[in-house]
Formats: structure tokens, C-alpha cells, sequence
């Protein structure tokens, strides 16, 4: 059984989540007051020293991420947080928005000291609109206690954040998409560079973070980036929340350190529900991939995640019990990324429904041999041809399942022959 | 400078350079379909992309800039691959009518299949982008949406360049299209016809309505058909048939018309030279009885539909002078039916334009009388030349001949209308000798030429400095007109041309960029320099008309004929 190590749940359960004075008891905002007796660049050093990577999926340094707006000489600067969780199957922010809002808020002001910046935006997933009272209370709290808002703790720095809804789009949790989108423009990304930390909300420079990256912030500045790299991976350092979803027998978003056993996470959570068998796992969300129980024996960090040929991503753990067809659960998500896919660049916008209808021939028995060299081939089109990442992984459940569950594909094109 | 390899090729380009111009140097052509010279990068397409050596994915060589050291390979096996996969995906949602489509020849997408040498079917089976059927609402403009690639170059041309706001990205994913708000069609949106779009799309998605059918119906039915020639046709019509952008062809043209089955081909130079004597009087007209100031031009019916949409409250700043269309059309179903013996309707009256939206300029109720329109029919360029062609006539080896008369006889004034800023130099060239009485002795006004957005001048005539301003593309017209609103503007006298370039840039010229334009611009202010009368009011057929039947400039008869009134269209906007 494995035990929980929360840093960015500490306080998930166990505080009024709008109470500023629950959260300075636990010592909140120490983090923020550290950071502001040091130059912004110590705080960048700081977090420099954690080796804290990006929670959103791609694993980017977020000091590097900080340093190049932190570099950039401009009259306004943004934090953005990237509160837009759209994966399925993921609810880690969630649970971290509605249980401990603080935490984000004070990552944030953290981030926006760093780097100059005085105004932030919670851009939330449409679909959570129950988190956006609390949100707005748990602000209104905190700046009257002073802990945002003019001259925080009488230091002399200004941040103030703003909560905006997205419009209900999985693609505007890809940066250049949600800024567009805060600006009121078709929640479309667009090319690259121009990075955001250079040039993006409104043209200025803007660092958008995942929420679980925002809300380790406090911790490693008051503990010391040391304490934090000490933790989980050696170059994946810290934790992660896990969502552990899909018929499993005990669910739930949990925090273990970086690199735990993924086959040590099944068993904890009782494994496949039911009495029944595992039929495979899907990992780090829809654009993650499909792994047979015989890959789990798996550290759970992202580098060897993608070593492995497998994703942590949001860090989704997804049971799927052998009642269904690995079929049909592709088709299901290529039928998801048809409707997420904005349309704007070509792999992406026919890449994702000529995928979907071709495992969906297949599926029905209308499917050739030749069908699987094309899916390959469109694969390597979409991953190295699309604008942004959502064509560049969306097709990652086709092709790990071609390649796990081969077998699947052959009989259900064999089938389909023989009729 | 930057140092990188294209292909193993060394270049040095200038930093913010991007890879596909840096391959365009070394003579390596990469294949585009949603990059436009004259446009913003948009990268959504992908038929571009690059390898650049140490980058996981293909780059697109419209989007990035070149970066010391680089190693692009423009056509290894990598890229090959994945770009013909593109091309079958897009080919998979085309069309697949080439042979009888508009823009066969001169399509983009076509060219790109042939120059990558696709010549299998789709692995993928046929689904048309959009079932929407065709929509033939406008009079001017068709969109055909199961042609449309999704390059977006019709919707930055017209929200970005001419901030019309008519076409936009509709739906998402697989179902984006292309098309107007609330779905309308195009004939009832704010589309002000100039068919800016359809010089921005690369394949048949967006097209000239063409009417040439009913021009070839109308022969041999007895009636008397009577052309107009706008002034930029002369220079564009060679071009549209496949000679050099520039070349100017006024008395081939004319032999062309003739032997394809007009019966008389006048010049709309001719009713340009009386537009500058109306316009000119009213301007001072205004200016000496405290009239609605700054007075702006009314010849361009893209712009006139902008500002009854857009600036229907500035309505009383339009000249009411019709457009030299509208002012040629009053008068051949009027005077010149008159004058030979006919009745309006034994007359079929056609204009050659460069202009989609002079096609719905001479549907509108103000440019007719007695029931019937003045104009029949506008022809524009692109549609000329494929009658030309199609008629069989080797236009290149034509002779050339005359127009015909009484309106035959234009002045270099009148030629350089189909230019921006030509309609304020022609109406400072008579305003400035109406007034002073004297010679203007430089009459080539430099101050405003040019293809600047937005230009400024003032002019001294007499005692009083004339403060004028010009724009060209409607995303300047709205600079200038916000300034009018607001009370900022003192100008005088305002010329707008809806569409950029004027109307050798009018979207029914074949397609062009601003590379073309130059060719086209310097072969305008050449026929200015080339003709012996430069002024308006120095034609003698102008001066004649008058005698004989106008009388005076802004008289009755004037008035009657060739002024007009506006129409507030804001409701469109709701």
C-alpha cells in the first residue's frame, strides 16, 4: 500500500477552502512573504534549484519558463493560470481549485514577483462553473486580508487576479489558444514563435502554468528548492496527482512522489473493480496512450514515461476492465478529438476524423490490412506536421493501441473478411 | 545577416527572414496554399513545412524566420511524405470537378497537386468539405463552400484588410467552413461585393458571378449593344489574357469588343472627365455655400455600400454624383437613345469592368428610370478575357481601333481614375484652373500618388488651401471616416476607393499581388502621360455635351441624370 506525499494537497480536506484565516494558519502566504524579502531573482533561483517541471503535460523547466518573461522588458506583464482542464479522465485541478484556491493564488503572486508582473488570470474550464463562487469568494478574502491586491504585505508589489471561463474548447488548454481566448477571439492557437513568455496576452509577455505547477510554488520557496529535488525523480522532481478513474475499485485523485510504481498505484487503489479482468490502461489522458497490464511495471515520471513509449501527461490512470473492445474505446476517443480539433491546420482538422473512420471500418468489419500502414502513416503526418499539440498527440490511443493490442486490429479486419 | 543551409545550399538573408523566402532566393520552390504574399502568416495549412535538422517536428517555412546555422531540407523523403499525405487530405475534401471548374488554370491547389506530381487518387474516400449548395444570392461574388480549402485567406482580406467583417470561420474541426454570420447568404450580409475575396482564394471557392451567358444570348436579338469600357481595363486585360502585368491594350481591346459582337464600344474616360465637372462644381459648391464638409467620392460602389452599412450617419458627406458607370449608363438610354432614334429598351447596354461590385451597382433602383436599369449587364475583366478567348480571337496579334463616338474621347484625368488618387489629381487639375483662372503647370501631383494607405495633402488653390485625403482598402477608409465621426478630420475633399490599389486592384481583374500592382500602377500614369488632353474640362466631347444638352454642371438636367441618393443600410448590422 502506498502512502500519500502531499505538498499540493496539503490542505485539500482539511480547510474552509474560501477562509484566508484556515489557510495562513497553515501557514499560507509564508511562501509569498519569503519571496518578496528576495530579488526576482532569487525566487527564479529558487525554483531553479527544485528542478520543478511543468504539470500540464509537456514537463517544460518552469524557471526557464519564468526567466524568459522575467528577461523581457515590458510595461505589462501576465501570469496566466491554466485552470482550462479539459483532458477526461483528469480531475487532479479540480480538486485542488475547490479545495484549496489559496495555493494557486499565492503560486501565482509568486510567479508574477518573479517576473514583474502584476495582474493574473484563472482562465476555469467552462465546465466547472460551481468552482467560480468560490474562486471569487476565496479572492475577495484574500485581498482583504491583504494578501493580494495594492502593496501586498507592505512590500511595495501590486497583484491582483481575475477568474475568466473559458467557452467549453479543449483546445484553449493549449496556451496560444487560451490567451486568444481571454481576448475574446475563436479559442484558435496559432504558430509559434512568438512564444507567450515574449509576446501573448494582449502582445505582452505572459507565463501561462497548469494549476498543480502554480500551487507548488509556495512550498518550494518557503522550504527551499533542496528539500523539493529531493523529492520524487532525480530530473523529474516533486510529486504528482494522480486521477485514478475507470473501473477501479477505489477511485481517486491522490498525490504520490514522482516515478511511483504505476503497478504499485493499481494495486493500492484495488485494481480492477468487480471481480473482473484488466484489459489495458489508458494513461495521461485522451491523447495519452493504451498499455496492455503487461507494460505496468512502470515509474511513473515523464521521462520515463516517454521512454517507455508511454505518457504521464495530466497523470491519468485509467482502468479498463475487459467487459469492452480496445476498438471501440478508440473509436470513442477519436470520436472526442473530432469534436475538440478547432479546424484550423490541416493534419489535425482531417487527420483525426479519417483516424476515426477508419478504426470505426474496422470495427465493423469493413477494414483491410493496407488500413493499418495508413494509420501509421497519417500518425507520423499528424505528429509531425500539426500546429499545435493537440493534433501533434491526439492520435497516440490509435497508434499505441495498434501497436499493444495488435491482435485486436488483425481479428476484427479478419473478421470482417470472412463474412 | 544570417547564415543557414537550404538543401546543403549556403544563403545569408536578413534577420526575420523567413525560410520559405530564403529558399525563394536560392531558387527552391516550396509549395503554399494558405500563405499569401500580401497577407498576415496564418501556418494552418502545412503543405510548407520544412526539416530543420535537430527539431523533432517539420517547421512551416511561411511562419519561420531563419535562425543562425540552420539546416533546412525542403524536399527529403520525411518531408515528401508527409507533405503529398497533406495534399491527399485536402484533395479528399475537394471538389473533384477541375475540368469545368471557373478558376481551372489559374488554381492554386491545382498547380500545387501538378508541381508535386499527384497524380493517384485519395487513399480516402470523397467527403466535400461543405453540402451547402452554391450561393448565387450576390450579384457579384459566388461562394462555393465544397471548393474551399480552409486556407482563411478570403477572411483576413476581408476582416483584416478591408475590415468588412462579412466572411469569417464558421464551426469547428472537420466541419469549418468558411461563410457569414448567422449563415445568411452572401447577397444579404454585409458583403460589399468588391471581391477582394475572391482575388484572395487560391482554388474556385469564392469567384466572379459571371454573366457572360447573357451578353451571348443577347446577340442577334436586334438589339443594339452599346459597351462601356472602364478605365483600368485597358491595362488589365492583357494581363487576364496571359501578357505581361502592365501592358496596355486600348485599341486591341476595342477591335477585340468589336469582332466579338458589340455594336459600339464607348470610354468611361469619357463620363470620368463629367464626373470631375460635377463632382469638381459640387465640391466647390459646397465650399463656397457652407455644405456638408469634407465632400467624399462616389465612385467606387463597394465603398458607397461600406458607408451606407458602416457610416450610414456620414451619408451627407457622399457626393451625390454617380459613379462614371452610373453617369455613362443615365446617358446612353437618355441622350444618345435620343440622338440615333431608339428606345431605351432597343438598347442593351453593357459595362466592362474591374469591378465585382459595379455588377450590383447597376442593380440598384437609383441607377434606372421608367422601369428599366440604365446598366444591362457588367462585365468584368477576368469574365472579357475568357470571352475573348472563347470567341477564338488571337488577341496578342489584334489590331487596334478606335472607340467610337460622341463618348469615345477621354482625357488623362479621366484614364488615371482607375488608380487611388487618381480621382482627387484629375479633380484638382480642373478644380485648381476652375478656380484661379489659371494654368496649373504641374498637373502630374505627386503629393497624392502613391500606394500609401492613407495619404495627406493640401493643395493651394487660389486663396484658400484645399486640405484633402486619400484611402485605398476599406481598412483605411474606416482611419479616415473614425476621424470624420469624431470631429478630427478638417479635410476638404475625401477620395475612397474601396478596394486596395484602386480599381486596377478591383477584385474582377485576374488575381493579383502587390508585385503586379506595381506593373499595372506605372502603366496607368504612362497612358495619363501618352494622351494629348489631361484635364477634364478640356474634352471636347465633355464640353460639347454640356452645350448641346446638359447646359450647365450641377443644373437640372444634372441633377436629374447623373446625382443620385444613399440608402442607410445599418440595419444590416443587427
Amino acid at each position: 500500500m502506498l502512502q500519500e506525499t502531499r505538498i499540493v494537497l496539503r490542505n485539500v480536506g482539511k480547510i474552509d477552502p474560501v477562509s484566508i484565516e484556515d489557510y495562513r494558519a497553515n501557514g499560507g502566504y509564508e511562501g509569498l512573504k519569503k519571496a518578496l524579502s528576495m530579488s526576482n531573482d532569487a525566487v527564479i533561483g529558487e525554483i531553479r534549484t527544485s528542478a520543478l517541471r511543468g504539470r500540464g503535460g509537456a514537463g517544460f523547466p518552469t524557471w526557464k519558463k519564468l526567466s524568459i518573461s522575467a528577461g523581457v522588458d515590458a510595461d505589462q506583464k501576465y501570469i496566466i493560470c491554466n485552470a482550462d482542464e479539459g483532458e477526461p479522465g483528469t480531475n487532479k485541478d479540480r480538486v485542488v481549485l475547490s479545495g484549496d484556491p489559496n495555493s494557486i493564488f499565492e503560486g501565482m503572486a509568486i510567479a508574477g514577483y518573479a517576473i514583474g508582473a502584476t495582474k493574473g488570470f484563472i482562465y476555469l474550464r467552462y465546465e466547472y462553473p460551481y468552482i467560480f463562487p468560490i474562486l471569487e469568494t476565496a479572492l475577495e478574502n484574500a485581498r482583504r486580508a491583504g494578501c493580494l491586491g495594492k502593496d501586498i504585505f507592505g512590500s511595495g508589489f501590486d497583484f491582483d487576479i481575475t477568474v475568466v471561463s473559458g467557452g467549453g474548447a479543449y483546445v484553449c488548454g493549449e496556451e496560444t489558444a487560451l490567451i486568444a481566448s481571454i481576448e475574446g477571439k475563436r479559442g484558435e492557437p496559432r504558430f509559434k514563435p512568438p512564444y507567450p513568455g515574449v509576446e501573448g496576452l494582449y502582445g505582452k509577455p505572459t507565463v501561462v502554468n497548469n494549476v498543480e505547477t502554480l500551487a507548488n510554488l509556495p512550498c518550494i520557496i518557503e522550504q527551499g528548492g533542496a528539500w523539493f529535488s529531493k523529492i520524487g525523480a532525480p530530473n523529474c522532481t516533486g510529486t504528482k496527482i494522480f486521477t485514478v478513474c475507470g473501473n477501479v475499485t477505489r477511485p481517486g485523485v491522490v498525490e504520490y512522489p514522482m516515478g511511483t510504481n504505476l503497478k504499485e498505484i493499481v494495486e493500492t487503489h484495488g485494481g480492477v473493480s468487480d471481480g473482473r479482468g484488466l484489459l489495458g490502461l489508458m494513461l495521461g489522458g485522451q491523447s495519452g496512450n493504451l498499455i496492455n497490464p503487461s507494460q505496468m511495471d512502470l515509474q511513473m515520471d515523464i521521462d520515463t514515461c516517454r521512454a517507455a513509449n508511454a505518457t504521464l501527461g495530466t497523470g491519468t490512470v485509467m482502468l479498463i476492465d475487459d467487459y469492452n473492445e480496445i476498438l471501440d474505446i478508440v473509436e470513442n476517443i477519436m470520436g472526442f478529438f473530432i469534436e475538440e480539433s478547432c479546424g484550423k491546420c490541416t493534419p489535425c482538422r482531417e487527420g483525426n476524423i479519417r483516424m476515426h473512420e477508419i478504426i470505426h471500418n474496422i470495427n465493423t468489419g469493413n477494414g483491410r490490412l493496407e488500413d493499418l500502414d495508413l494509420l501509421e502513416e497519417l500518425a507520423e503526418t499528424m505528429k509531425l506536421a500539426s500546429l499545435c499539440a493537440l493534433g501533434q498527440n491526439s492520435f497516440y490511443p490509435v497508434i499505441t493501441s495498434l501497436h499493444n493490442f495488435r491482435d485486436d486490429y488483425l481479428k476484427a479486419i479478419e473478421r470482417g473478411q470472412r463474412v | 545577416m544570417i547564415h543557414l543551409t537550404i538543401d546543403g545550399l549556403p544563403v545569408a538573408v536578413a534577420e526575420g527572414t523567413t525560410v520559405l523566402q530564403a529558399a525563394q532566393q536560392l531558387g527552391i520552390s516550396i509549395p503554399t496554399l494558405c500563405h499569401h504574399p500580401d497577407q498576415a502568416v496564418k501556418a494552418n495549412c502545412r503543405i510548407c513545412v520544412v526539416e530543420n535538422e535537430g527539431q523533432a517536428t517539420l517547421i512551416p517555412s511561411c511562419a519561420s524566420p531563419v535562425v543562425e546555422g540552420m539546416k533546412i531540407f525542403t524536399h527529403s523523403p520525411k518531408v515528401r511524405k508527409v507533405r503529398r499525405h497533406i495534399l491527399e487530405l485536402i484533395l479528399a475534401r475537394h471538389a473533384q470537378d477541375c475540368l469545368h471548374c471557373k478558376r481551372s488554370g489559374s488554381c492554386e491547389l491545382q498547380k500545387v497537386s501538378e508541381d508535386m506530381h499527384f497524380v493517384d487518387p485519395p487513399r480516402y474516400p470523397y467527403h466535400p468539405r461543405s453540402n451547402e449548395l452554391d450561393d448565387y444570392s450576390s450579384p457579384s461574388i459566388v461562394r462555393t463552400a465544397s471548393k474551399c480549402i480552409a486556407c482563411g485567406r478570403c477572411e483576413y482580406v476581408c476582416s483584416d484588410i478591408q475590415e468588412v467583417h462579412a466572411i469569417a470561420k464558421t464551426n469547428r474541426g472537420f466541419d469549418v467552413n468558411f461563410g457569414t454570420a448567422y449563415n445568411r447568404s452572401l447577397g444579404d450580409s454585409v458583403c460589399i461585393n468588391c471581391g477582394q475575396c475572391v482575388q484572395a482564394c487560391p482554388t474556385g471557392a469564392l469567384t466572379i458571378r459571371d454573366d457572360t451567358e447573357r451578353f451571348w444570348s443577347t446577340i442577334g436579338t436586334g438589339k443594339l449593344i452599346v459597351a462601356q469600357v472602364a478605365p483600368s481595363v485597358r491595362i488589365n486585360i492583357a494581363e487576364a489574357i496571359g501578357e505581361d502585368p502592365g501592358t496596355i491594350s486600348t485599341g486591341r481591346l476595342v477591335t477585340a469588343m468589336k469582332r466579338i459582337g458589340f455594336d459600339l464600344v464607348f470610354d468611361t474616360n469619357f463620363s470620368a472627365d463629367l464626373t470631375i465637372m460635377e463632382e469638381g462644381t459640387e465640391l466647390l459648391g459646397r465650399l463656397q455655400n457652407g455644405g456638408t464638409l469634407p465632400m467624399v467620392t462616389s465612385c467606387s460602389p463597394g465603398w458607397i455600400k461600406f458607408c451606407e452599412t458602416y457610416y450610414a450617419d456620414l451619408l451627407p458627406n457622399l457626393s451625390t454624383c454617380k459613379s462614371p458607370q452610373g453617369m455613362f449608363g443615365a446617358l446612353i438610354k437618355t441622350y444618345y437613345a435620343d440622338k440615333i432614334g431608339k428606345k431605351p429598351d432597343e438598347i442593351f447596354s453593357v459595362s466592362i469592368m474591374p469591378c465585382t461590385a459595379k455588377k450590383y451597382e447597376a442593380t440598384r433602383p437609383e441607377l434606372g428610370r421608367d422601369g428599366y436599369q440604365d446598366v444591362d449587364l457588367v462585365i468584368t475583366v477576368q469574365e472579357l478575357a475568357r470571352m475573348i478567348r472563347s470567341a477564338g480571337i488571337d488577341f496578342k496579334n489584334l489590331p487596334e481601333s478606335d472607340f467610337d463616338q460622341p463618348f469615345g474621347l477621354g482625357s488623362g484625368a479621366g484614364t488615371i481614375f482607375g488608380v487611388t488618387g487618381g480621382v482627387m489629381e484629375a479633380a484638382l487639375r480642373t478644380v485648381y484652373e476652375v478656380v484661379t483662372g489659371q494654368t496649373l503647370e504641374n498637373i502630374e501631383l505627386e503629393a497624392v500618388r502613391g500606394y500609401e494607405g492613407v495619404k495627406e495633402a493640401t493643395i493651394q488653390v487660389g486663396d484658400l488651401p484645399v486640405k484633402v485625403a486619400i484611402a485605398h482598402g476599406l481598412g483605411n477608409a474606416r482611419k479616415l471616416m473614425d476621424a470624420v465621426r469624431e470631429g478630427k478630420a478638417d479635410y476638404h475633399f475625401i477620395e475612397i476607393m474601396a478596394c486596395p490599389g484602386g480599381c486596377i486592384g478591383g477584385g474582377g481583374n485576374s488575381i493579383k499581388d502587390w508585385k503586379k500592382m506595381g506593373d499595372r500602377y506605372d502603366a496607368i500614369y504612362r497612358e495619363d502621360r501618352r494622351l494629348p488632353v489631361r484635364k477634364s474640362h478640356e474634352n471636347k466631347e465633355v464640353q460639347e455635351l454640356y452645350k448641346e444638352f446638359l447646359g450647365e454642371p450641377n443644373g437640372h438636367r444634372s441633377h436629374e441624370l447623373l446625382h443620385t441618393v444613399y440608402t442607410d443600410r445599418s440595419v444590416l448590422l443587427r
